[in-house]
């Protein structure tokens, strides 16, 4: 905002955000946690892809937005669908398969989703969704909205052709939709380099005439600041924006797949974890006097009962009734 | 009363459509300046403008996912497959995304896909598909295949109107062939899910859709001249399928004849097929028979083409078995 503000309450509002992302970023991190424990008691079945190690990501870039925005992603969502203001016990809830889930236990970890929220999904196979953000795009421009979609996907989606295909459709029509490309290095278990003729996917920017800009992931303030430009240039005139933020998983593909050993190093792993997004938040949050020590573990303490709540909440739910299983497949 | 061309019959549907809802828009390669391939939407852009009628980039995934996605948030949109074959690159969006976004998230895909399908215009392999079947099996989905001008304009409307999706196939070589006089002022809705018995019999249904109603119509009128009396069940919608009117028609006359224009295996005279074992074994007097085209790709040449496809004769040879059984 241009408005004059009074530094110090500027700094204040500053510190607020501040603070909320940490907190935001230490209840992906706990959420995760419990949901890899409950998925080794096998209450969570299937696929369950976790972010750890990424949450500066999802973090940084939804607190550019607004509420009245659109966000859809992959299948690694929980933390977008968390911080996105899907109360915990909901997330948990489909996680466990139970009829309170956000998509009332027919979606799945992949799958979460809020219209409420204006949270357009999790879908479960790499890419294309993208295509679909392009579509709520457009519809924010038919209707003259100043809106804008948000769209979140791995490195390994930039080699499937709805990729391209989305890329390409948002630039010539100008739609107000922000390509985030969360690029952790590995598609499950292949390295993006052994695969991918250009690694550095933010040069796709070229191909369509997208603004670009390469963003360090595990840095959360800078992702909100990347994020916050591409949100003016799509509020402004509709240019979309291709941004890169390198990232790390610090946990496996899914929860069936190893930490490192087939594809990926015990060292390299823990090189990385030597740049937690969380730790370094929190460092900078103590430095900036925003917080002491006592005040993260504090906010650390409320997220942990946080989901302790949402596990309970999800354990005592009620599975999906029988009947539920033919409702919806068409309108009537 | 004008009598209009059944390519006319989409156009007029779309247009009133267009006119009646501002939720609704069409994109497409070509629709736009070009006007369509087969100008179904010719004078569309002068008409509705740039920001309804919308050229696209050749890319069908991203037509049918930016069409499902702008659907999410309450808009109609109608996209076009230059030719239905093409539907092929969207298979993904169609059947993973669009098909089961009502069931895992609640959310409605009001689209419509719609574009030029079948054979009898020599147009080779990637040109004269019938891509029913691919589609078929997919819970979520709704298909619709006119045969009739009335049908056309009337399938056209109920599928904008639809809250799911709904693949519109239009057969190219009925697009100028049939044509239908239609009251001018009177506003034709063909119900979805409901088949339309085409011609009346006594000894023996044909079930078909499509270009095939009219193949099938000029069998009966053959066979009709032997003294044997055909009825002629149009589907119109091949999901879901009117079950209820093959089943009615099947107790009528005791002998069933399905005739398709795809490929045999795994076409849907099958599922009609088990159909009516499970629900009127019964009432049969003969075999379950089918005329559909042979399990090859369709040829260009046109000895080949007129061979691979179902003709009227065969039908009246199957029909004429049939009715002697």
């Amino acid at each position: 905002m241009a408005t004059a503000t009074a530094p110090a309450s500027k700094d204040q509002s500053q510190a607020e955000l501040h603070r909320r992302m940490l907190r935001q970023m230490l209840l992906i991190r706990r959420f995760e946690e419990k949901a890899a424990e409950a998925y080794a008691l096998g209450k969570i079945g299937g696929f369950c892809h976790l972010y750890i190690g990424q949450e500066a990501v999802a973090v940084g870039s939804l607190n550019a937005l607004r509420d009245d925005d659109y966000v859809i992603c992959s299948y690694r969502e929980h933390g977008q669908a968390l911080v996105r203001g899907i109360p915990a016990t909901a997330v948990m809830a489909e996680l466990f398969g139970k009829a309170t889930g956000c998509s009332r236990g027919k979606g799945g970890s992949m799958h979460l989703f809020d219209a409420g929220k204006r949270f357009m999904g999790g879908h479960g196979i790499v890419g294309g969704h993208i295509p679909l953000a392009a579509g709520l795009g457009f519809a924010i421009k038919y209707r003259d909205g100043d809106q804008l979609c948000l769209c979140y996907f791995g490195e390994a989606a930039v080699n499937i052709g709805a990729f391209h295909e989305a890329l390409n459709m948002a630039s010539v029509w100008k739609l107000p939709v922000i390509f985030c490309c969360e690029n952790n290095r590995y598609g499950m278990g292949t390295a993006f380099e052994r695969v991918a003729a250009v690694t550095d996917v933010v040069e796709h920017a070229c191909s369509y005439d997208l603004a670009a800009e390469l963003v360090n992931g595990m840095d959360a303030l800078a992702v909100y600041e990347a994020t916050t430009r591409a949100v003016d240039r799509a509020r402004k005139g509709g240019h979309p924006t291709l941004l890169e933020v390198r990232t790390y998983r610090f946990m496996g593909h899914s929860m069936s797949d190893p930490l490192h050993g087939v594809y990926r190093t015990k060292e390299e792993v823990e090189e990385q974890r030597q740049r937690d997004p969380i730790t370094q938040m929190a460092h900078k949050l103590i430095g900036d006097g925003v917080l002491d020590q006592a005040g993260v573990d504090a906010l650390d303490a409320e997220v942990r009962a946080e989901v302790e709540a949402a596990v309970q909440f999800a354990d005592q739910s009620p599975d999906p009734e029988p009947g539920a299983l033919l409702t919806d497949v068409l309108a009537e | 009363m004008a009598e209009i061309t059944y390519l006319e019959a989409i156009r007029q549907g779309l247009w009133e459509e267009m006119e009646r809802d501002e939720r609704v828009f069409i994109l497409g390669e070509d629709v736009g300046a070009y006007g369509g391939a087969f100008k179904v939407t010719d004078g569309f852009l002068k008409r509705f403008g740039e920001s309804r009628v919308i050229d696209t980039p050749i890319s069908e995934a991203a037509i049918v996912g930016a069409a499902a996605g702008a659907a999410h948030m309450g808009l109609r949109p109608v996209a076009e497959m230059q030719f239905i074959d093409f539907i092929s690159c969207a298979y993904d969006m169609l059947t993973n995304y669009v098909a089961t976004a009502r069931y895992r998230a609640g959310l409605a895909t009001p689209i419509v896909v719609r574009g030029p399908c079948g054979g009898f215009v020599r147009g080779g392999p990637f040109h004269s598909q019938n891509p029913e079947a691919a589609f078929f099996h997919t819970p979520g989905l709704k298909i619709v295949a006119p045969a009739t001008a009335r049908d056309a304009k009337g399938l056209i409307k109920a599928a904008i109107r639809d809250d799911d999706p709904v693949l519109y196939l239009e057969h190219k070589w009925l697009y100028r062939r049939i044509k239908e006089s239609l009251p001018e002022g009177e506003e034709i809705l063909t119900p979805i899910g409901r088949a339309r018995v085409a011609r009346e019999g006594r000894d023996l249904s044909i079930v078909t859709y499509g270009a095939m109603v009219w193949k099938s119509l000029e069998a009966a009128e053959q066979l009709d001249k032997d003294g044997v009396s055909v009825e002629v069940l149009d589907l119109r919608t091949l999901l879901p399928l009117d079950d209820a009117a093959i089943v009615a028609t099947v107790k009528k006359t005791n002998k069933l004849l399905i005739v398709h224009e795809d490929t045999r295996t795994g076409g849907l005279a099958g599922e009609i097929a088990a159909r009516i074992n499970e629900q009127a074994f019964e009432w049969l007097d003969g075999p379950i028979m089918r005329v559909t085209a042979h399990d090859v790709p369709l040829p260009y040449a046109p000895t080949l083409e007129d061979f691979v496809l179902p003709q009227t004769e065969d039908v009246v040879k199957a029909a004429r078995w049939l009715a002697a059984y």
